[in-house]
Order: structure tokens, then sequence, then C-alpha cells
């Protein structure tokens, strides 16, 4: 009895040290030098493998960044210019500061203004039907609403809101890695710099089409009628293929544009409401369907502004 | 026995309901807008403005490269406007527009040509001719007929194989043409026989077409070196690479071609598109269709001036019927269901299926049962199942490597799947896909 | 038009066979050996399979509905099916919380752990029956006979006149007769009693094409050549090849427990390794093992390795290999 206890003992305890010499051989043998800065870079960065750099993970763009001579052109767009800063620090080499940008949705054909004229069938991702056809509705640029987006989202940042059938994004989540925008066969969200207080102003609709078919397609379309172009004090609107475009580094967010829309396709976020009383009244008429429509954009802005921040 | 090719195939319900009915001429449309990517390559360059007159027949957009193919007008009248029109794609595409002039008498010409024997032309004038008439092929995938023919010297080519099979189900716009024009498309084989200097061809047709094999059977008899195939009745027979194994047994190797194993394969549609070409000089501006469904009043063939509003078709037959909830261009199988009847005919479009709602309706995906019934019925030897569970999860280096790019997308797949999985759905998709990681590689 | 046009990708029409109808015909193919169970145990049999099938769609439907919070297919009939195979495959007077016991194994173990129907590595009701097999030894070898009394099943009667020296001669005059096995009067599992109902089924599933000729062709004929090379050489010490595909559940198993499409390879070629892998563990465990009947263990073994078949045994691509065959 002590014997066989004694045995197995002596048995394990003898495998043991072969393995660990074994172990510690192949260790040395087989030892790769690391730079020791790549992993002190690594913990610098978010963590996150969110790929939004270009390379697929933290620890690839660590060693990247370490690798490289000239770092300016690399950004880590989640951790953004603090972590760059750091990570500068520890490299003593050079970054640019990059303008904090995040992820903005340049189409607002919910349910309730584009209407559908079609039933797709078949696999719901936004890549699939976007290679059959133009989508549900007669717009074939807007939003595709199988939210390939949201499936690719790392940061919970966005969701399907099921009244309108569009993606929401929750500016306060987004890292603007732009896993969205290489998701989404439309080009529909656009990467737009984020000021402090998250105000934007750009225009939410990207339908090429003449004015009619747009307008005919989606209520809230862009017809390309240039009076946003017309009133810009700074030019800051571009006009092409019948669609506006706010360049946002010549917008001085003065909100002209967002007024004289006759479509409402310009979209303002976050910004502290001008005319509260009248958009109540608005509200309370709902007599046209068109009048409707202002009083329930306006309203969710306001209410966003208050709360969520989150962008219609 | 009669050939088919061995490997997958299904039978699909036929439904040939238009089979005994003549090809009728559709009455000239007061307008036509014709696209200018009607068939697979670079799309043909506008050459017309708005506002002008264009005669019939005229060139109104050039080819635009080596894979490409001329357009002209269907009809004498004037171009009203170039404008992007909702095609057979679903996305809005570049169209000329022509309104037809209601006094030009050469659009009203009732033109009956008489059979015409004669081949006068040399080799290389055919080629030409063919070229400049916008010969593309009509079987359904619309490949420049040129470029097929433009075999490369030296190359082993023994056989000529026309297409007559039409193994879609509903369609007969092929078999209704080989009824009616029978002589004039021995006439075509033996132009392209001629222009390809080939001593053998053979004319594939299946056993669901009797009356057509009987005919080809008599026309064919004082002629040298031409056959006819009766074949089993089996879908997909009517793919290049499946109709050149059944008739001849010889097995184009993996992404080749039927030139590969000494074959050149071209749809009966395109070779009476031919012999008007070369006989008549008569550009290609006009097809047959088959306009038909189940609950249509008065499903019929037509010869349809491209350009032609489908509306104007289904106005034909009678409107659409109560309940239609598919509209499709092309055969069921591998037609592409479109969103309205605005759209235009194109050399492309060989029927308008209309389809009720429990034939349209696809049933709920659920899980795979992994019975492999895909894997039998598929007739390239692939993997559907493999294919579509590869492409959803995103790993196309390893779907390439199981050879999704040789899938025809026959539909055979989608067709038997007891699940109702959206198999050729998600392997186009990875073909997409792997096409483009392909391209950015090179 | 009242309703909008319809939009999806090619093809636009579809069989009408759904894994529902496959499902179905599958219970249809059952009845005949079912009607032959209750002729011949009465209401244990019918006790036994409803508290099968009972279990088994209730487990399903608990543990999808409260425990994966998936959406809930016990609609489809696996299930169904996985409970009168189970059942089929136990012996009549088998107490209750067993049947109960086998079930959850079924269908907890091995259907939906690893990810419910289609996902499902090994065949749930086999699962089932071995796990009752080796935990119940004594419950699971009570063959209870026609007229009330407990016996030995054939394969044992056979297995234990061998090991305790005796001949077949010997043996044989214990033995049920050919035709009693193939109609159906002897001891076993309620479900392999008659191989005549079992053979009727397994055509009707042929007719519907459900399953094809590949597997249970090539498990029963396989089996006979091996069983008939060892009788040819020595009759005394084995069983015939007919006895061998009569008795226990060779036929059951070829025709309704390989053929499990989720569980069988999908290429013919693949079929055909499988079947042979079956046949050949089977005569092994049967001749030379400790237990008597060896299906089960036979097909849970190959269904292991149908992964692997899948993977080496593809069909051939076309225009892979090209013969230069000029006509």
């Amino acid at each position: 009895m002590t014997d066989s206890v004694l045995y197995s003992v002596l048995l394990l305890a003898s495998l043991g040290v072969v393995a660990a010499v074994v172990l510690y051989i192949v260790s040395k043998k087989f030892y790769v030098y690391e730079n020791p800065l790549i992993g002190e870079v690594d913990e610098i960065l978010p963590g996150a493998n969110c790929a939004g750099c270009g390379s697929p993970g933290c620890k690839s763009f660590a060693e990247k960044l370490v690798n490289t001579e000239d770092i300016s052109d690399l950004f880590c767009p989640v951790g953004g210019n603090d972590v760059m800063k750091l990570v500068a620090a520890k490299l003593g080499k050079e970054v640019t500061e990059k303008d904090p940008t995040v992820a903005v949705l340049r189409c607002q054909g919910g349910c309730d203004v584009r209407p559908k004229t079609s039933e797709y069938q078949g696999p719901r991702t936004c890549a699939i039907s976007a290679m059959i056809y133009s989508g549900e509705t007669d717009c074939q640029f807007g939003c595709l609403g199988d939210g390939d987006c949201v499936n690719v989202c790392d940061f919970d940042a966005m969701y399907m809101d099921e009244a309108t059938g569009l993606p929401v994004i929750i500016t306060d989540k987004c890292t603007s890695c732009g896993a969205c925008v290489k998701a989404c066969p439309r080009d529909i969200i656009e990467m737009r710099p984020k000021n402090k207080k998250d105000l934007k102003i750009f225009v939410g609709c990207l339908n090429e089409d003449k004015g009619g078919i747009a307008k005919k397609a989606c209520a809230v379309a862009c017809i390309g009628c240039s009076k946003c172009e017309d009133i810009c004090p700074k030019d800051a609107v571009l006009m092409e293929n019948n669609l506006a475009y706010i360049d946002p580094a010549l917008c001085t967010l003065c909100r002209k544009c967002v007024e004289v829309c006759p479509t409402h396709s310009i979209i303002e976020t976050n910004f502290p409401p001008k005319k509260e009383k009248k958009v109540v009244e608005k509200k309370v008429e709902e007599k046209t369907p068109e009048i409707e429509k202002v009083a329930v954009v306006k309203e969710t802005v306001t209410v966003e502004s208050n709360n969520t921040k989150t962008d219609a | 026995m009669l050939k088919t090719f061995p490997k997958g195939g299904i039978h699909p319900p036929e439904n040939k309901i238009t089979s005994s009915k003549e090809i009728k001429r559709m009455k000239v449309p007061t307008a036509v807008s014709v696209p200018i990517a009607q068939h697979i390559g670079i799309p043909a360059e506008i050459v017309v403005q708005a506002k002008e007159k264009v005669a019939k027949g005229q060139v109104i957009a050039k080819s635009g490269g080596f894979v490409s193919s001329n357009i002209h007008s269907p009809v004498a009248g004037t171009v009203t406007k170039l404008d992007l029109i909702i095609d057979t794609s679903g996305y809005k595409k570049q169209c000329i527009v022509i309104r037809t002039d209601p006094k030009d008498p050469s659009n009203f010409e009732e033109i009956e040509l008489p059979l015409k024997t004669d081949i006068e032309l040399e080799p290389k004038e055919i080629l030409q001719k063919i070229t400049d008439c916008g010969i593309v092929g009509l079987g359904g995938a619309t490949f420049p007929s040129q470029v097929k023919l433009n075999v490369r010297e030296g190359s082993k080519l023994d056989y000529l194989i026309i297409n007559g099979v039409e193994c879609e189900p509903y369609l007969t716009a092929d078999h209704r043409l080989m009824l009616e024009k029978a002589e004039e498309i021995v006439v075509g084989i033996k132009i392209l026989m001629k222009a390809l200097n080939l001593q053998k061809a053979v004319i594939g047709i299946e056993n669901n077409k009797k009356d057509a094999i009987g005919l080809f059977k008599s026309v064919i008899k004082k002629e040298d070196g031409i056959q006819v195939a009766a074949l089993q009745v089996k879908y997909p027979q009517g793919g290049e690479k499946q109709l050149v194994k059944a008739i001849l047994g010889r097995e184009v190797p993996k992404n080749g071609l039927p030139l590969d194993v000494g074959v050149i394969v071209h749809n009966v549609g395109t070779i009476y598109a031919i012999y008007e070409a070369i006989q008549y000089n008569k550009p290609l501006t006009e097809r047959v269709v088959t306009v038909t469904g189940k609950k249509l009043e008065n499903p019929s063939n037509f010869w349809v001036k491209i350009g032609t509003s489908i509306k104007d078709l289904v106005a034909e037959v009678g409107g659409l019927p109560e309940g239609t909830r598919k509209l499709v261009n092309g055969g069921p199988m591998m037609g592409k269901a479109i969103k309205n009847t605005d759209v235009p005919v194109t050399k492309g479009t060989s029927g308008i299926l209309m389809i009720s709602e429990e034939e349209a309706s696809r049933g709920k995906a659920e899980n795979c049962i992994r019975c492999g019934e895909c894997v039998f019925v598929c007739p390239m030897g692939l993997e559907p199942h493999l294919l579509m569970n590869l492409s959803e999860k995103g790993f196309y280096e390893k779907a390439s490597g199981e050879d999704i790019m040789t899938c025809i997308e026959c539909g055979s797949c989608s067709y038997v799947c007891p699940s109702s999985r959206p198999l050729l759905d998600y392997i186009r998709f990875g073909k997409n896909i792997v096409k483009k990681l392909e391209t950015s590689k090179n | 038009m009242s309703q909008p046009i319809i939009i999806s990708a090619s093809p636009h029409v579809h069989s009408s066979k759904t894994s529902k109808k496959v499902m179905y015909d599958v219970v249809i193919a059952l009845v005949p050996a079912f009607l032959v169970s209750l002729y011949v145990f009465g209401f244990s049999a019918l006790l036994l399979t409803a508290v099968a099938v009972i279990s088994c769609i209730l487990f399903e439907f608990l543990i999808q509905k409260y425990l994966l919070k998936t959406e809930v297919t016990v609609a489809d009939g696996s299930a169904l099916i996985t409970g009168i195979l189970l059942a089929f495959n136990l012996p009549a007077g088998l107490p209750i919380w067993m049947i109960v016991v086998g079930s959850l194994v079924a269908i907890g173990v091995a259907k939906m752990s690893f990810g419910g129907l289609g996902f499902n590595i090994f065949n749930p009701a086999l699962v089932g029956r071995v796990f009752l097999l080796v935990s119940f030894p004594v419950q699971m070898t009570m063959w209870p006979l026609p007229d009330g009394i407990t016996g030995a099943t054939t394969l044992g009667i056979i297995k234990e006149g061998l090991m305790f020296g005796n001949t077949m001669t010997d043996i044989s005059a214990q033995l049920p007769s050919n035709m009693d096995m193939f109609l159906g009067i002897t001891a076993g599992s309620i479900g392999e009693m008659s191989a005549l109902a079992l053979l009727l089924g397994g055509v009707y599933l042929l007719i519907r094409k459900v399953i094809t000729w590949h597997i249970p062709v090539t498990i029963l004929a396989t089996m006979a050549v091996m069983t008939g090379v060892f009788w040819v050489v020595n009759p005394e010490s084995y069983a015939s090849p007919l006895i061998h595909i009569l008795s226990g559940g060779a036929i059951l198993g070829a025709f309704f427990m390989a053929t499990d499409m989720v569980t069988s390879p999908m290429t013919r070629k693949g079929m055909i390794i499988f079947a042979i892998g079956i046949a050949v563990i089977t005569v092994v465990i049967r001749l030379f093992g400790a237990y008597p009947e060896g299906v089960s263990f036979a097909i849970i073994i190959m269904n292991a390795f149908v992964p692997l078949i899948n993977k080496y045994f593809k069909p051939r691509r076309f225009g892979a290999k090209i013969k230069s065959k000029i006509v």
C-alpha cells in the first residue's frame, strides 16, 4: 500500500521534472525577441481590437507604431488624441492631432416618410439585398434597413429603431472606428467632426434623383433645389447630382440652411431649441402631414439636446 | 436511352403553357427606352443626342470595348431624352428614350423576310457583320457573340452546338422560334459553320419538344454534318457545360470554356439573329419574349422591340392578373425579379413571368438538416450547403478553395432545399466578394 | 394591387418537399413496425412509445423556451421521431422514469446541447438508448416475450451459448425460426420485432425519396458478406448471415437510424464508406465483443466520423480532371 503511494508520487514528480526541463529548453531555444516597447504601447491602446486603425488588432497596431519611423499618419480613432499623445511620449515620436469624429447617418427615410413599394424575401443583410436590387422603397440611395452597420458595431453604439426601420447612432458610445462605414453598401454613414457640444449640421439624404422623383420616393429627400447653397454665407454647401453636401470644414453651424430646406432634409443635432413655443403649437395642430413631420423632427431634436444625445 | 448530363439536375414542373401559341408581332410601342448596358461587359457609348432624329436600325450606342456590343434603334423616331431608368438589375441605368414617329412607314412595314439560303459573305465579313449588328447571346447571358466567335488561330475547334434545350420552366420562346423558323435557323447554322470553317454541328433539343425535334430532323436531311440530338428533360441542361457534356460527353475543364474542348455553343435565338444579320443586314433590335403565368388570360409569345416597356407587353396579354405577387424577367429558375412593369425589354429578356402568392413566396428558412439534397442536385459537383455557410460566416478564401467560382447559379440547390435555405443567395454573394478579392489581388 | 410585389433572388420556384414533410414521412414509415409491437406487447408498447414521444417533445419545448430562449420548433417533427426511435430501441416494460431519463439524454444532451436540429453529431435516439444500456444494463436487457415471461434475444442466446462452449447446432434448437424473426415473434426491443414491417417502412421511405438505397443496402450487404465468410469457415461457431440480418437491430438500424440525415454523410461515396464502417463494427461487436448486439454502438461510432467523411469524400467537381475523350 505505502509502496504504491510512494511509486506514484515519485513517478509523477519525475514526470514533472522532465516536462519542466523540456519546457525550459524549448523556451530558450525558440525564444523570439520582441521589442518590450510593443507590449508597453499595447498597454496604452484601448484594446478594443476594432481594426478602425487599419491594423487587424491593437497588438499589431502597436507593432506598427513601434516599427514605423514616422507615425504621424497612424491614428487610433477609438483612443483619440489622448492615447496618441501617450504613445508619442512613450516612443518619442511625433503625432499629428486629429479632430475627433463621429458617425452620422445620412438618411432619414423612415417607414413613415419613405413608403415601401415592394417586399424583399431573402437573407436580411444589406450586402445581399443591395446586390439584388435597389431596396424595398423607390429610393435607390437610402438606407436598406437590414442593419449590417449595427451588426458590425463592436461598441454597442448603434441599434435599429423598430419604428422607423433605420439604425440609430448613440453618439456618446461611438468611437468612430469606421466599421459601419465599411459595412454599409450604400455609403450612408459618414464620419463627421465632433465638437464639444456635438453640434452638427449635415444633409440627411443621398438621393441623386431629380427633385420630383426623389420627393415621390421619400418625403424628406433632398430635392436639389439649391436653396441651402444660395443662403450659405460660407459657401459650405456643394451641389452635385441634385444633391447637397455640407462641407464640415467650412460650415460654421449658423443653421440658416436648416431653415430654408423645404423638405427638412438637413439635420441639425443638439442645438438648443430655438422657438420652442412654436414647435409645441405646431405639434398640437397636426393638420397636414407635412407640418406634422416638421413638428416630429424638431421635437426629437429638442428631446435629444436635453437627454440622450442620439442622432435622428 | 436519351442523352443527358450525368451529375445532378432537377425536374421542376415544366408549365410550358404557351408552347402551342404562335409568335405574335407586338404592335409598335409609342416610345422605347433602350438601356446601353444590355450585354455582359462594358456598356455601349451613346452616340446620339436628345432631339436627334434616328432611323430604324441606326446605331445609337457604339460598342465600348472588346467585350461590348453595338446598340441600334429599334424604331424610327426622335430621341427625347437620355435618362436614368430602372432596368432589370433593379437599379437606375442609362437609357436612350426614343419616341416613335407615327408617320414613318418603316415602323409599320410587315416584315416577313423570305428564306434566303445562299451565303454570299466570306468568313471575315460574316464575323464583322455579327459585330456590327450587335448580336449577343440570346439565351439569357447576353454575352457579345463576336467575342465568343473570335477563335484564336490554332485552337482545335470541331463542333458547333446549337442550344435549343430551353430547360427553364414556363419559357417557350426558343421552342416557338424553332418551330416557326427551322429552315432559317439551319441556314444560320451553315453561316456559322462557314465562318468558323466547321464541318460538324449538333442541335440539342430536350425531349419535351418532340415536334421541334421531328421538324429539324426532316429539315436537316439534305444537310451534311448537321445532326439533331434529342435529350432527356432535365434542368439545367441549357447550361453550356452541361450541354456539351450531354451531347458530346466532353467535360469542359474547371474555369474553362467549351472552346477548350473544341466546341462553340450558341442559342437558337442567337443563330436566328445571326441569320437575319447576315442575309438581310438586320441589326438585333427585336427578340422573342414569352409572356406567361398560370393566371394570365392570354399568355403568349411575342416578337418584341428592344426597349418596349414590359407594361405594354403585360397589357397585350390582358393585364396583370389579380393576386400577382412576383414579376420575373426571364425564367423562374434564373430570371430576375423586377419591382414593377416600367422596366424595358432588353436583348436578354427571354420571358416575362407573373407568379402568384403561393408560388412566389419563399418558405421560412429553417436549420439545415444535412440531407445532402443540394449536393446531389448540384450539376457542378459542388457542396452548396458548405459554400453558403462559408460565405455567410465570411470565410471567402476557403469558399474560393471549395470552387465557389465554378457555380453556374442554376438555382437547383435552392429549389430542392427542404428547409428553404437561401443557398444561392449566399453563394452568389460569396462569388461577388471572391471576385472582388481576386481582382484586387491582381 | 393590394399587396406589394415580392422581390427575391432566383430561383423563384421551389420544390414542395419540406423538412416537415420529410419528418412526417419517416413517422408514417414507422407505423407498420409500431402496429406489430402493439400486437405483440399490447399496452406496454403503447405506453413506452407514448412516454418517450411526449417527454422528448416536452424536453425540446422546455429547453428551447426557457433555457435557450430561442424559437420553439417542436412542430418540425424531429423530436417526435427521436421519441419514436428511442422507444423502438427499448424493451417493453421498462420503468417509466427510465424512459424519461433516456429522453432527456437524447434531446437535452445529444441534440440541444449541440445546437438543436441539424447540428447534432450523434443520433439522439441512439445516444439515449446507449446511455440507458450502460447505466441500467439489467433492466435494459430484460426482454419480455409475447407470452409474458422474460427471455433473451436471439443474439443473446447465441452469444451466451457460444460462451459456454456450445456449438451452433446445439444452440439453434433454442432459437426462434427465421420465419418467426421475419414476422416478429421474438424477444427484443419493441421496434425491432418484425423485419417485414420494418422493410415495408423502409421501402416506403425509398419510394418517397426520403432516403436512398446506399446506406441500408450497403450495411445489410456488408453484414451478410462478413458474417457469411465466418459462417462458411466455421458454421459451428458462427451464426448464419440470415440470422444476423433478421435478428437484433440490423434492419431498424440500417433503414431508420443510420439513414438519419443529420448524422449521416452528404455524398453517395461518403454514405457507402459510412455504411461499410457501421456493418464492420457491428459484426465485430456481435462476434467478438462483450455485448451480443452492436448496431447502436456501431452507428454512434460512425456518426463521429461523419464530419471527416464529408471532408474527404467530396463530390467530384465538374471539370476537375479532364479525360480527353474526343467523340
